[in-house]
């Protein structure tokens, strides 16, 4: 089959970029998106072009590496869905697909489809962990979690980091990536000792390094491949508004 | 064990202002000042109410009367409005601050970008809020000063009701600032409670169903008025 793409092309942080228009024979409906991306660049590269330049790591949906804007959607039409595991038989071969890199201000874009998303791991620098004594390991049940407890954190755990909350969200926030990071750890016996300074200071993060606020449109979670819940952003600021009243 | 807790810059700062310098922060401000105006606004539909039960002058008056030994006559109206005007104060300068923040965050947009899950609500919180603001400056010209209404008397509040709802272009400002109000409560009810750290369940279907309550009160008023119901 035969797939028209309008793809972001811009050769450095500070060059001017534009979509160009690609049309790809050989693409079969079983195609994942990035295998895609790479007959065309095997095109490309014949014909002496540079290729697209776009992140992808694990290619199994775990990793958070890929993640584009397929058509005004963060990873595209797939519902809970990463870049890499969508596949082309989601596409109508008509229509031309628009595909722009993850946009906003902490995410600067390197190269085409890339951008740099390390502002995401100052966040985590900021609180996004515990502090705990090295050594032998405690025994599996010195340390009783609830079921309950146990089976948020392990949702809200699965946040792979991709940027798809900030990409997809009105305004630019990272509200989405934050509130899981607080509520794995947060609702954990193990990251209690930090849970309030760790709330405070993740969003103090967050905010100095340009996200936008957060105003619960639900954009984020709508996007998010690992359906991380909007819950998850309540709980956080529980934490930040009980921070706030606690050293008041 | 040795724990080192990371103490921001903001460590220092009082309450009020390590509240409202944190994106966070200025959610809570606004969620709680969203909560003083619902509370105004849901009074003042019970209040309008009257209209159709007894006498809204005299309920105007019984407001002025109201704890006059201590305030004095018309005192507790004066009490009532400042409050409501720092409320006012604060949300809209929160939201201003938040809205250009979000600006910042994006400084580049998508060349195609479809709406995908934000209602008509939650996308329409900024321009509505802009649409109530105006709405209110020409409702306290009109039906508070009496300076756009076209009987206008002091305390007449029932003859300068009628007066305004006889013509259908200030029924119909109304209703279009009644229906923005409706799409406001709507998101910011459901918004304020999750900025305040809740998520009760019901609260999505909770909040519409006040929106509606709130919206279809008001509006009573102006369309009893020009439909002849209320004379």
């Amino acid at each position: 089959m035969k797939y028209r793409v309008r793809v972001w092309r811009q050769a450095g942080p500070t060059a001017p970029g534009r979509l160009v228009e690609y049309e790809i024979d050989d693409v079969t409906a079983d195609m994942s998106f990035l295998e895609m991306l790479d007959v065309l660049n095997e095109r490309l590269q014949l014909a002496g072009e540079d290729p697209v330049a776009f992140d992808h790591d694990c290619r199994e949906g775990i990793c958070g590496a890929c993640g584009v804007m397929i058509d005004g959607v963060a990873h595209g039409p797939g519902k809970a869905t990463t870049t890499c595991q969508l596949h082309m038989r989601q596409f109508d071969p008509a229509d031309p697909i628009v595909v722009e890199p993850w946009r906003a201000a902490p995410f600067p874009v390197v190269r085409d489809l890339v951008v740099d998303r390390s502002a995401l791991d100052r966040v985590i620098e900021s609180g996004g962990y515990i502090s705990t004594r090295a050594g032998a390991a405690p025994d599996a049940h010195a340390l009783p979690v609830p079921k309950l407890d146990a089976d948020t954190a392990f949702e809200a755990a699965a946040c792979i980091g991709c940027g798809a909350c900030v990409a997809a969200c009105p305004n630019g926030s990272s509200m989405l990536f934050t509130a899981a990071k607080a509520t794995h750890l947060g609702v954990l016996p193990q990251g209690q000792p930090e849970r309030y300074t760790r709330a405070r200071n993740m969003v103090e993060a967050q905010d100095d390094l340009g996200f936008g606020g957060c105003t619960l449109t639900g954009e984020c979670t709508a996007v998010c491949p690992k359906g991380i819940p909007l819950t998850a952003i309540a709980r956080l600021n529980r934490d930040v508004l009980s921070d706030a009243m606690r050293s008041a | 064990m040795a724990l080192t807790l990371q103490r921001g810059s903001l460590g220092r700062q009082g309450f009020p202002c390590r509240l409202w310098a944190s994106s966070v922060g200025k959610k809570v401000v606004m969620a709680v000042t969203g909560g003083i105006l619902l509370g105004y606004v849901v009074a003042h539909m019970v209040g309008n109410l009257t209209i159709f039960f007894g006498d809204i002058d005299g309920y105007g008056v019984f407001l002025r009367e109201l704890l006059s030994p201590v305030l004095g006559y018309g005192g507790f109206v004066w009490v009532v409005r400042v409050v409501l005007l720092l409320a006012v104060v604060l949300h809209m300068t929160a939201a201003v601050q938040l809205a250009r923040r979000a600006a910042r965050a994006r400084p580049v947009g998508y060349a195609r970008r479809p709406k995908v899950q934000g209602g008509y609500a939650a996308r329409t919180m900024r321009w509505g809020g802009v649409i109530l603001a105006l709405f209110v400056v020409y409702h306290l010209l009109d039906l508070t000063a009496g300076v756009l209404n076209p009987h206008g008397v002091e305390g007449r509040i029932h003859a300068n009701v009628v007066a305004d709802f006889q013509h259908w272009y200030v029924v119909a400002a109304y209703t279009l600032a009644v229906v923005a109000l409706g799409f406001h409560l709507r998101h910011g009810m459901w918004s304020a409670l999750r900025s305040l750290g809740k998520a009760p369940g019901a609260s999505s279907a909770a909040a519409l169903i006040v929106a509606v309550g709130i919206t279809v009160g008001f509006l009573a008023v102006p369309y009893a008025v020009l439909f002849g119901i209320v004379r």
